[in-house]
């Protein structure tokens, strides 16, 4: 897939800019600012005072994220309860994907009542917005984004593309 | 001349027209299933009708005559209440399957459902069930669950491929079509059941699955199977190049011309498309004495020179020319201006037999499996200038007669057999030109890639004298050219050669 690049204009830099300094003391500002808040609320709080609560960092990975219920991560496709995939690749998911990230081939299956199967099924999470288009459109539910992964990063972008095998590991 | 009311709009009409056919000529679609304008109106599938002002009841429009002084409403809420109830007894047992249905994207019920659809059904019953995957031919595969009994694929094999392969069985809930006992949907004309199919019973085994049609491009063309010269339209899958099989040309279907082919196009033009993935040129090349890539420029500069050294020492005779009824109207005509005009050439060879010749009928196969050898015949090819038997080349060149051979889009292993290779090593000088690698271009000096006819914008000239145009349809391989331009690049390189 190719990447496509649009181009942006940088804003004016005017004398202020350039000579850092302003710019600096600037940022400097705001740190300070929320440093000094966030220090008067976690005071409040352990004062037992009731004030907006003081901004927590989260130390992840090593604490996992919290995630909404509905929370949209990595794709699963699911099985059949022989364990074949559900699939039936009508590409409905590819038609509607806004990122063009779903790469599907078709083949005739064996079975006769469900005629038709994914002979590859591929995502690239590399592109993937995460909008969850694939699994509103699915006629089989074969394809969710309920897993809770979100540690989907690699070396080089051929390896963020999963195919139906690694997609099927939690299915 | 009748003169009706359609709608509240008057409308003329001759005498004795169809009303469904006069409506569409006047812009009013009316759903149909069963009537075809080339295979009758059975009246079985009923959802033409219409309000006949006058009449008792609603009137299928399929079957009804124009009469002076009709009114006619396709709109009032009696006819919508009916056609969209039609429909819903249509999908009662349509198996509802779409997302793995090939024909979803151009199919009647979808179609209709969209427009005049109850969205909620009022069956609670079960569907029936029948046979979902029987391939009924070599090409054909049908899904008897998918069938709404329009009975169009029936009357096309009793009607015009006079085959009657398929027929109605059973009777009521279990009335299906089938396979006549004994029979295999193998006729030359059996794609055209999967076209004229309104649903998604009756399906291109071929074109199962390979792509959805939503993301098909397609172009007016023509078929160059043969010298009938049907109009089609070449669908192409190109915005996503891992459908298809990663090929570009997806299917063919008919492109309704009344003079050449009414609807139907034969199977033979049908699968013709795969040869446009397989087995292409699109390098200039230089392949004797050694192998080297060349830009066009050198190569038109190259082989002119040979060319016309090759002339000079020996004379225009020795040199001859093999082309086919492949070449467009316009190819023809730089070709008699290179060869003939520019170059004096006089032994040429474009009959069609052996290797072009192949099976014909009344209906529309034709026996020259060329497009266009009047297109060659208008300039005099084939009339003025006979095409020279194969066997007296053969000789011509084993006797050293014929010092050089330039072949364009012809593998003369079809002709001359075995002893092809034999006859082309003495040759001082052989340059092929085509689309296709064949054996024939491997024993080349030079070797120029042309495009093929779904490449370029062109015309062919069918047995009959109609001339017919056609639209590039996919971009050329790789630096393919047109055979009319490489034939004019020849001649300004042998132009800028004299100037030296």
């Amino acid at each position: 897939m190719a990447v496509t690049v649009r181009p942006v204009t940088r804003p004016e830099r005017d004398l202020a800019v350039q000579v850092y300094i302003v710019e600096v003391l600037k940022g400097l500002g705001v740190t300070f600012r929320h440093f000094f808040v966030n220090l008067g609320r976690h005071a409040a709080a352990l004062a037992g005072v009731k004030a907006a609560p003081g901004a927590v960092t989260i130390q992840y990975p090593e604490d996992p994220p919290a995630l909404g219920g509905r929370a949209r991560t990595r794709h699963r496709i699911l099985r059949r309860s022989d364990g074949s995939p559900r699939c039936t690749a009508c590409l409905l998911c590819e038609t509607i994907c806004p990122a063009r990230c779903i790469r599907i081939t078709a083949e005739d299956s064996p079975a006769v009542v469900i005629e038709k199967r994914a002979k590859t099924f591929e995502i690239d999470l590399g592109l993937c917005v995460f909008c969850g288009n694939c699994v509103e459109a699915c006629p089989v539910d074969a394809i969710r984004m309920d897993t809770g992964d979100l540690d989907i990063p690699a070396m080089d972008r051929r390896s963020m593309i999963w195919d139906l095998e690694k997609l099927m590991r939690d299915g | 001349m009748a003169k009706i009311t359609l709608n509240g709009r008057p409308v003329e009409a001759a005498d004795g027209t169809l009303l469904i056919d006069v409506a569409k000529q006047a812009g009013v679609a009316i759903p149909h299933y069963c009537y075809h304008p080339a295979l009758g109106n059975p009246g079985n599938c009923r959802m033409c009708l219409v309000e006949i002002k006058g009449a008792p009841k609603l009137m299928p429009s399929c079957r009804v005559r124009v009469a002076d002084g009709m009114v006619v409403s396709t709109e009032s809420p009696a006819v919508a209440a009916a056609q969209s109830g039609e429909l819903e007894l249509h999908l009662v047992n349509h198996p509802l399957d779409c997302p793995v249905c090939d024909q979803s994207g151009e199919c009647g019920l979808q179609d209709y459902y969209m427009s005049i659809g109850r969205y909620k059904s009022s069956m609670v019953e079960d569907k029936r069930h029948f046979e979902k995957r029987k391939p009924v031919g070599p090409r054909v595969m049908l899904d008897q669950e998918r069938c709404i009994a329009c009975t169009r694929c029936v009357r096309f094999l009793a009607e015009v491929s006079k085959t009657h392969e398929l027929g109605m069985f059973g009777r009521g809930h279990q009335e299906r079509i089938d396979l006549a006992p004994g029979k295999t949907l193998d006729n030359p004309y059996s794609g055209n059941v999967v076209d004229i199919c309104p649903v998604g019973a009756l399906t291109d085994r071929d074109f199962r699955y390979q792509v959805r049609v939503w993301y098909l491009d397609r172009s007016d063309t023509v078929c160059p199977g043969c010298s009938r010269g049907c109009a089609i339209s070449l669908h192409t899958s190109t915005q996503r190049p891992w459908h298809n099989g990663a090929r570009r040309a997806a299917r063919i279907k008919p492109r309704f011309n009344p003079e050449v082919n009414g609807y139907w196009i034969c199977d033979e033009g049908r699968y013709s498309y795969k040869a446009l993935d397989r087995d292409r040129l699109g390098k200039v090349l230089k392949l004797k004495p050694s192998r080297a890539e060349l830009s066009w420029d050198a190569a038109f500069s190259e082989v002119s020179s040979r060319v016309k050294g090759l002339l000079e020492d020996h004379g225009p005779q020795s040199l001859a020319v093999v082309a086919s009824g492949a070449l467009s109207n316009e190819d023809w005509r730089s070709f008699k201006k290179l060869f003939v005009d520019s170059w004096k050439l006089v032994n040429f060879a474009f009959d069609p037999a052996p290797d072009q010749a192949g099976e014909e009928d009344a209906l529309l196969r034709r026996r020259d499996k060329v497009p266009n050898l009047k297109g060659g015949a208008a300039l005099g090819f084939g009339d003025q200038i006979k095409s020279l038997p194969w066997e007296s080349l053969a000789h011509s060149i084993e006797a050293g007669r014929i010092k050089g051979l330039y072949v364009v889009d012809r593998d003369l292993f079809g002709v001359w057999g075995a002893k092809t290779p034999g006859l082309l090593e003495g040759l001082e000088l052989v340059v092929f030109q085509g689309p296709w690698k064949g054996s024939t271009g491997d024993l080349a000096h030079y070797r120029l890639p042309a495009t093929a006819w779904a490449e370029e914008d062109g015309g062919f000239t069918n047995f009959e004298g109609r001339s017919q145009g056609y639209r590039a349809a996919l971009p050329p391989v790789g630096d393919a050219q047109p055979d009319w331009r490489i034939f004019e690049g020849l001649l300004a390189g042998l132009r800028a050669g004299r100037a030296e």
